[in-house]
C-alpha cells in the first residue's frame, strides 16, 4: 500500500470514529447543561466552594465568577510553581524562575499552554500533576460553559439570567472531562504511554554508553491535554516524544481525542436550541475547512519539491522533526488538527514544515480557532461569526439580521465586532513590537522570511490560545515570558467577556417569529456565506503578514 | 460564621468561593484522579507504564520506546551496530551525540536555512562513505533528525543500506543480517496507520545475542 492510500484510510477511519461518537456525545452534553437533577458529589462541591446552585446568574455575575476563578487559579499555579522543589515528587526540580512561572500560569490557565520550558528539565511530577494538569482540566470546563452561557443567550428570552457559572463547570468536569480522561486514558496505557512516578534513572546501554531514562505520571496527564484542546507536552518534545505517543495507534487517538468534543458542541447547541439543523450548520463549515488544512499540509509535505523546501529536495524527503513510525500522513494530519483547534499539541516540528505546509497551520489558528476551535472556545467564536455573517447578509438585502430566532440589533453587533477585533489586535502589535525591538528580535533562530514566520507563528498561536510553536523561535527571556503573557491573558478572557455580554444581551431579546425575509441559517448558501465571511476576515486581518511570511519563503 | 461571610461586599466572596473551587478541584483532578490511573498503569500495564524497558542478560540497557547512539569512546559510529537517525536531542556537550532523553526536541531548523542544507549534505557524505553507498541512495531518515531526538525506529529503506556493512563487521553472511532485520521490521498497524518501521535497540540486541562480535 502506498503512503498517501494509507494516509487516506487514516482520515476515513478518523471521520467515520468521530461520526460514531457525534450525536451521542452531543446529546449528552445537552442533558448535562439542561437536566435539573444535582448529583450528590456535585452537592457536596457545591457545599465546599459555598455557593447556591440555584442561583441563576446574570451575565456579569456569569463572568465575574468565571473572572474570579481563572484569575485564583493564575496565582494557585504560579505559587506551585515557585515553591516546588519544597513539595512532594520534585524530582530534584529547582524552583520554576518568575517570569517562566508567570507565562507558564497565564499560559495553562488559558488553555493555550505555550511552553517556554522543557517539562523534563524543569517541572517536578507534582507540578505537573497538580498544577499544569488541573488546569488542563478546569480552562477545558471554562472555555464550555462559557458556550453554553452564550447558547442559552439563544434559548431563553425576556430573562437577564444565563446560568450559574460553579453549576456548570462543576458538571461538565465530573459528568463528562473525567470520564472522558478516565476511558480516553487507560486506552493510551494499553498504548504504551509510560504513567510511572519513578525518579530518572540512569542505564547502561547495549553498547556501553549511558543514558538517563524520565517518567512521570504521564499518560493521566496526555489525555486531557489532547481532549480539553490544552497541548503542554509533559516533556520538551511534546507529543513527538515516544513516552507521550509511543505508536501510529495512540498518533491517531490523540488525533481522535483532540477532535470529538470541539465536533460534538455544535450538536449540543443545535439540541439546546431546539433545532439541531442550525448545529449541522455550523458543523459542516468546520469540517470542510478543517478537510481542506489536512488536505492542504498533506498536499506540501508530500509534495516537497513545490515551494521553497529546498532541505527536503537535498534530503529526498521532508522528514525533518517527523517521527519514522508517523510518516508524513501521521504528521499532517496531527498538525491540522491542532492548530485549526486550540490544541497546539504537536507530533513533530513545525517550525522545519515545508513553507506552504507550515503556513496552513498558522493560517489555521489565524482562522480564530474556530473550524472546530477549542473546547467550547471553538463554539462561541463561530457563534459571533454567524452573527457577523446574517449581519452581512442582513447589509445586502437592507433588513434587520436575525440568528435563531434573535435580532442582531446594534448592541449585539458591538459585542462580535469587540470579540473579532481583539485577537488580531492583540497578534499584529506583539509581532509589531518583537520585529521591531532589538532584543526579542534576537530570539529567531532560522534566517529570512522564516524568521518573521516564527515571531508572527509565536504571537498568533498565543493570541488564539494554541500554544504550538515554531519552536526555533528562543522564547524563555524577559520579554516572550512577560509580553506573551499578557497577550494570552488578554486574548482569552476579553472575548470570553465580549461572548457573555452578547449572551445577556440576546437573552433580553423576545424570539421573533421566522418570516419570508428571513436568511435560513440550517442551508447550504448560510453555510457557504459564512466559510466565505471566515476567509475574507481572516484574509484581510492577516494578509499582508503571512505574505512576507511563508509567501515569501514558499514562493523565493 | 455563614452571617458574617456574607456581610463581605460581593468581590470578596467570589474570590473566596474561587479559591476553595481552585482548592477542591484539584483535589479531584489533580490528586485522585492521576493517583487512581497511576495505580491502574501499574497494576494492568506495569511494562508499557514503566516505559518499555529492555533488558539484555538480566540488565535493563534502555528503552524499546527511546533511541540510543552506537558509538565508539571517540565519537565514530560502531560498524558491528544499525545505527540511529540523526538526534538532536543532547545536552550541547561534545560527547553527547543525541538520543538524550533529558533533552527531548527537533532541530528547528527551517525548510530553507542554509545551515539544514548544509547539514544534510554533511551527513549524505558521512552515511555513503560509511555504508559504500551512493548519496542518490540514501533515504531521509537517514540524514534528517526526528522530531523528539528520541525516535526509536529507522525505515526499513534506511536499515537495508546498513545491512552490508553490519555483516561484514560480525563476520557473518548479508543474507543471516538480513533476516533479522525482517524480523524486527514492523508493518503499519491494522495495515494503514502510520510507516512500517525497524526498531534499532531490539535489532541491535538481537544481533549481539545471535552473532557476537
Amino acid at each position: 500500500m502506498s503512503s498517501a492510500t494509507a494516509g487516506w484510510l487514516q482520515l476515513g477511519l478518523l471521520v467515520a470514529a468521530l461520526a460514531a461518537c457525534y450525536l451521542p456525545l452531543g446529546n449528552y452534553m445537552a442533558h448535562v447543561f439542561t437536566t435539573d437533577r444535582h448529583w450528590r458529589l456535585e452537592r457536596w462541591i457545591y457545599r465546599l466552594v459555598g455557593i447556591n446552585p440555584g442561583n441563576d446568574q446574570k451575565w456579569g455575575a456569569y463572568a465575574r465568577s468565571m473572572l474570579a476563578f481563572s484569575a485564583i487559579s493564575v496565582l494557585f499555579l504560579y505559587g506551585i510553581e515557585r515553591l516546588q522543589s519544597y513539595l512532594l515528587l520534585s524530582e530534584g526540580m529547582k524552583n520554576v524562575p518568575p517570569a517562566l512561572a508567570w507565562n507558564t500560569a497565564a499560559s495553562f490557565v488559558t488553555n493555550t499552554n505555550w511552553q517556554n520550558y522543557s517539562g523534563e528539565s524543569t517541572m517536578g511530577y507534582l507540578t505537573q500533576m497538580s498544577g499544569l494538569a488541573v488546569q488542563n482540566f478546569m480552562s477545558a470546563a471554562v472555555g464550555i460553559v462559557v458556550a453554553i452561557a452564550l447558547v442559552r443567550g439563544f434559548m431563553r428570552s425576556k430573562t437577564d439570567r444565563l446560568g450559574n457559572f460553579w453549576v456548570d463547570t462543576t458538571r461538565i468536569t465530573i459528568r463528562y472531562l473525567i470520564p472522558l480522561a478516565v476511558i480516553g486514558g487507560i486506552i493510551l496505557m494499553a498504548g504504551g504511554v509510560i504513567d510511572n512516578i519513578a525518579s530518572y534513572h540512569t542505564v547502561t546501554t547495549l553498547s556501553g554508553a549511558h543514558q538517563t531514562i524520565p517518567g512521570g505520571p504521564v499518560a493521566s496527564q496526555e489525555v486531557i491535554k489532547q481532549a480539553g484542546n490544552n497541548g503542554g507536552g509533559f516533556f520538551n518534545a511534546n507529543s513527538a516524544h515516544p513516552f507521550e505517543n509511543p505508536s501510529p495507534f495512540t498518533n491517531w487517538f490523540e488525533i481522535f481525542l483532540i477532535l470529538v468534543t470541539p465536533f460534538a458542541l455544535t450538536r449540543t447547541f443545535g439540541k439546546m436550541v431546539k433545532d439541531t439543523r442550525q448545529g449541522f450548520a455550523l458543523l459542516a463549515v468546520m469540517v470542510v475547512l478543517w478537510l481542506a488544512a489536512v488536505g492542504g499540509i498533506s498536499f506540501f509535505e508530500s509534495h516537497y519539491s513545490v515551494g521553497g523546501a529546498t532541505a527536503a529536495q537535498v534530503a529526498h524527503g521532508a522528514t525533518e522533526g517527523v517521527e519514522t513510525r508517523f510518516g508524513t500522513a501521521g504528521c499532517s494530519l496531527f498538525a491540522a488538527s491542532t492548530t485549526v483547534t486550540s490544541t497546539g499539541a504537536v507530533n513533530c516540528s513545525h517550525d522545519s514544515l515545508t513553507p506552504f505546509g507550515g503556513g496552513i497551520t498558522l493560517a489555521d489558528m489565524a482562522l480564530g480557532e474556530v473550524v472546530p476551535g477549542g473546547v467550547g472556545a471553538g463554539l462561541y467564536g463561530m457563534l459571533v461569526l454567524a452573527i457577523v455573517t446574517v449581519f452581512v447578509g442582513g447589509l445586502m438585502v437592507g433588513r434587520t439580521p436575525e440568528y435563531i430566532g434573535k435580532k442582531i440589533r446594534p448592541a449585539e453587533m458591538k459585542y462580535a465586532a469587540l470579540y473579532f477585533l481583539t485577537t488580531p489586535a492583540t497578534v499584529l502589535a506583539g509581532t509589531g513590537l518583537s520585529i521591531g525591538l532589538r532584543i526579542p528580535r534576537a530570539s529567531i533562530l532560522n534566517p529570512g522570511p522564516h524568521g518573521l514566520t516564527e515571531i508572527l507563528y509565536a504571537f498568533t498561536s498565543m493570541a488564539n490560545n494554541n500554544g504550538s510553536a515554531f519552536a526555533g523561535l528562543a522564547t524563555n527571556t524577559y520579554w516572550y515570558n512577560t509580553v506573551g503573557g499578557i497577550v494570552m491573558l488578554v486574548a482569552r478572557f476579553a472575548p470570553m467577556i465580549f461572548a457573555l455580554g452578547l449572551g445577556g444581551s440576546l437573552a433580553r431579546q423576545q424570539p421573533v417569529p421566522a418570516s419570508a425575509g428571513t436568511l435560513e441559517t440550517h442551508k447550504p448558501l448560510f453555510v457557504g456565506m459564512l466559510i466565505g465571511v471566515i476567509l475574507v476576515l481572516i484574509g484581510l486581518t492577516y494578509f499582508p503578514a503571512l505574505a512576507l511570511g511563508p509567501f515569501a519563503e514558499g514562493l523565493h | 460564621m455563614r452571617r458574617q461571610v456574607n456581610r463581605l461586599p460581593g468581590y470578596v466572596r467570589q474570590h473566596i468561593a474561587a479559591l476553595r473551587g481552585i482548592v477542591v478541584f484539584t483535589v479531584l483532578t489533580g490528586i485522585i484522579y492521576p493517583l487512581a490511573m497511576l495505580a491502574v498503569a501499574q497494576i494492568a500495564f506495569h511494562d508499557k507504564a514503566n516505559g518499555s524497558l529492555v533488558t539484555y542478560h538480566g540488565r535493563i540497557i534502555g528503552s524499546s520506546l527511546l533511541c540510543q547512539e552506537f558509538r565508539s569512546a571517540n565519537g565514530n559510529p560502531l560498524p558491528q551496530y544499525f545505527q540511529p537517525r540523526p538526534s538532536a536531542a543532547t545536552s550541547g556537550a561534545s560527547n553527547d551525540y543525541g538520543c538524550d532523553p533529558r533533552y527531548s526536541g527537533a532541530s528547528n531548523l527551517g525548510p530553507s536555512n542554509p545551515k539544514l542544507i548544509a547539514e544534510i549534505k554533511k551527513r549524505q557524505r558521512q552515511v555513503s562513505a560509511f555504508d559504500h553507498v551512493p548519496v542518490s541512495k540514501i533515504p531521509p531518515d537517514a540524514v534528517t533528525a526526528s522530531g523528539s531526538g528520541l525516535d526509536p525506529d529507522i525505515s526499513p529503506a534506511n536499515a537495508a543500506i546498513q545491512v552490508d556493512r553490519v555483516a561484514a563487521a560480525r563476520h557473518v553472511s548479508p543474507a543471516q543480517v538480513k533476516a533479522l532485520v525482517r524480523e524486527y521490521t514492523t508493518g503499519r498497524t491494522l495495515g494503514f496507520l502510520g510507516e512500517p518501521v525497524v526498531n534499532v535497540l531490539l535489532l541491535n540486541r538481537a544481533l549481539d545475542e545471535k552473532y557476537p562480535v
